[in-house]
């Protein structure tokens, strides 16, 4: 019964962002419009360098597959994001919280929203990468699932946390929801390898999981392996994020009780 | 003018020494009430008296500093997900998602309810509120006196034991206000539904309460049905009293104990 209310008030919180996405052709545009406009700039880049370049002769694929990658994380966060977003520009966050839905269902609702978002949004950039440059990102094999599972993870962790700050300091902190993750950018070697960073970057980096994703991206192009090693040290330190953003979340959602913000909180 | 509440009525809200402190201010500062099963209660102020807050402390929106609250016979502090299945809430100044239909809204919230046959349960409502020409309207295209109507129909969806309402009929054109109370008190008289309600319209404290609670400055300052205590300032209609006690003036000399029931003898 207590399973099949939670079951049931999370497929509310769905219904409720699927009505608006479904009506809303902007936001469907909008989620699969920048993966692939930058999709197709790397790959032009990628047409450019190939006939000069020997990694790029060997892995075709390293410069699209890594911007497809990065999306998977950005369209992760942002899913977690908006979708908190969306219920302080309708001001219905104090409907919800007097309702039966509990913290950890809003949770759920909203990493269950980020997947649909991420598949429609990376989905369509894959599409699209197919049919202009008859690149698959499936061409990564199993190993796909491995860096998916990490990136829209940690997506998740950093979603939450940005819900958190919005929480607490309100819609002026929005724009973090835009930016956060590119702070992640330069220390996840996305398109380069994390060797080539000064010292003290490559220690930051190794506190990243998706440093571990991208560096496993290339050992699984250029030298056809899949390092699981790699696979188990994103998933610990993803273990950490993702712990440490819920617990973000729910402070802030206390803390948010506690001064009464709740009930005011909106455009 | 509805019977003043019988004492030998069960409790359905029990309120005792409540506190809310926001950083200096002490918004409610050790209140206490209780509110029978089947009666109305008012809960009126001015501007700042602490009404808001001490509706959100109920619905367990905002956390007290200290007291407790039971709803229902539960500790709302420690079991608020016990009792929110059973009450609602409706107020002006929450808003539902504004680009979601009126139907889709209601659906949304019946499942967010655990409502049992919601199709049912909303065509009843479309029926009792005259919604049926909104249901497929935009929420957010609606007037005023139409969101509060819609809003009233989420707050009746899950035929809630104990109803909190907050102005319920603000933005209401007098026709319109007079079947929305028209429609709660025959909730009432079918449901047995408990109700607490803040508002600065004095004819419908008069026409729908058996008690009311007068705060000023976060403290229960007199304590009665209207007839009382019309009876106890020599007045002649609420607005009056309420002036009385919101400026100060024409005080009688009693005092009001610890369940909030006014004590002493009309000067």
């Amino acid at each position: 019964m207590a399973v099949g209310g939670s079951a049931n008030r999370i497929r509310a919180l769905i219904e409720r962002h699927a009505y608006l996405l479904l009506k809303s052709w902007p936001r469907l545009v909008s989620m699969a419009y920048y993966p692939t406009v930058t999709m197709i700039m790397w790959a032009f880049v990628t047409v450019y360098l190939r006939p000069t370049s020997n990694f790029l002769a060997d892995a075709p694929g390293l410069f699209i597959g890594a911007v497809l990658l990065w999306d998977i994380l950005f369209r992760g966060q942002l899913g977690v994001s908006l979708t908190f977003f969306e219920e302080m520009y309708s001001r219905n966050l104090g409907n919800l919280f007097v309702s039966p839905l509990r913290a950890w269902e809003l949770i759920v609702g909203q990493l269950v929203m980020s997947m649909l978002r991420t598949l429609i949004g990376v989905g369509a950039a894959c599409v699209f990468a197919w049919l202009l440059f008859r690149y698959s990102i499936f061409s990564l094999g199993f190993p796909l699932i491995a860096f998916f599972v990490n990136l829209i993870i940690c997506g998740w962790a950093i979603g939450l946390a940005v819900s958190g700050l919005v929480l607490r300091w309100g819609l002026g902190a929005e724009e973090l929801a835009w930016a956060a993750v590119f702070l992640l950018a330069p220390v996840s070697g996305v398109y380069y390898p994390i060797r080539v960073l000064p010292d003290w970057l490559q220690v930051v980096a190794h506190g990243v999981p998706t440093s571990y994703v991208f560096e496993g991206m290339r050992a699984v192009l250029l030298e056809h392996t899949f390092r699981s090693d790699l696979f188990v040290q994103a998933m610990a330190i993803n273990a950490v994020y993702m712990a440490a953003g819920i617990a973000f979340y729910l402070l802030a959602i206390g803390y948010a009780r506690k001064h009464g913000m709740l009930m005011q909180m909106g455009e | 003018m509805p019977p003043a509440s019988a004492p030998q009525l069960p409790a359905v809200i029990e309120v005792r020494d409540l506190h809310k402190k926001f950083k200096q201010v002490d918004a409610v500062n050790g209140i206490s009430f209780d509110v029978h099963h089947g009666t109305t209660t008012a809960l009126l102020g001015g501007n700042g008296a602490g009404k808001t807050t001490t509706l959100s402390m109920l619905l367990g929106i905002l956390t007290p500093s200290s007291g407790s609250i039971r709803i229902l016979g539960e500790d709302m502090l420690r079991h608020r997900y016990r009792v929110l299945p059973r009450i609602n809430f409706t107020s002006p100044y929450v808003d539902l998602p504004k680009r979601l239909t009126v139907a889709e809204n209601l659906r949304v919230y019946a499942r967010l309810y655990g409502v049992p046959s919601p199709r049912e349960r909303i065509g009843e409502l479309s029926l009792d509120l005259d919604l049926g020409e909104l249901l497929n309207r935009p929420y957010g295209n609606l007037s005023a006196g139409q969101r509060t109507r819609v809003s009233l129909g989420k707050a009746l969806l899950n035929r809630p034991e104990v109803l909190l309402l907050d102005e319920p009929t603000a933005s209401l054109d007098p026709d319109v206000g007079d079947r929305m109370r028209t429609l709660l008190e025959q909730y009432q008289k079918r449901s047995g539904c408990t109700m607490l309600l803040a508002s600065h319209n004095m004819g419908e404290v008069e026409r729908m309460c058996n008690d009311v609670i007068m705060l000023r400055a976060g403290i229960v300052v007199d304590r009665g049905s209207p007839q009382a205590l019309l009876a106890r300032y020599g007045r002649e209609n609420m607005d009056d009293v309420f002036l009385d006690i919101a400026r100060e003036r024409n005080t009688p000399d009693h005092g009001v104990s610890a369940d909030g029931h006014a004590e002493g003898i009309v000067s």
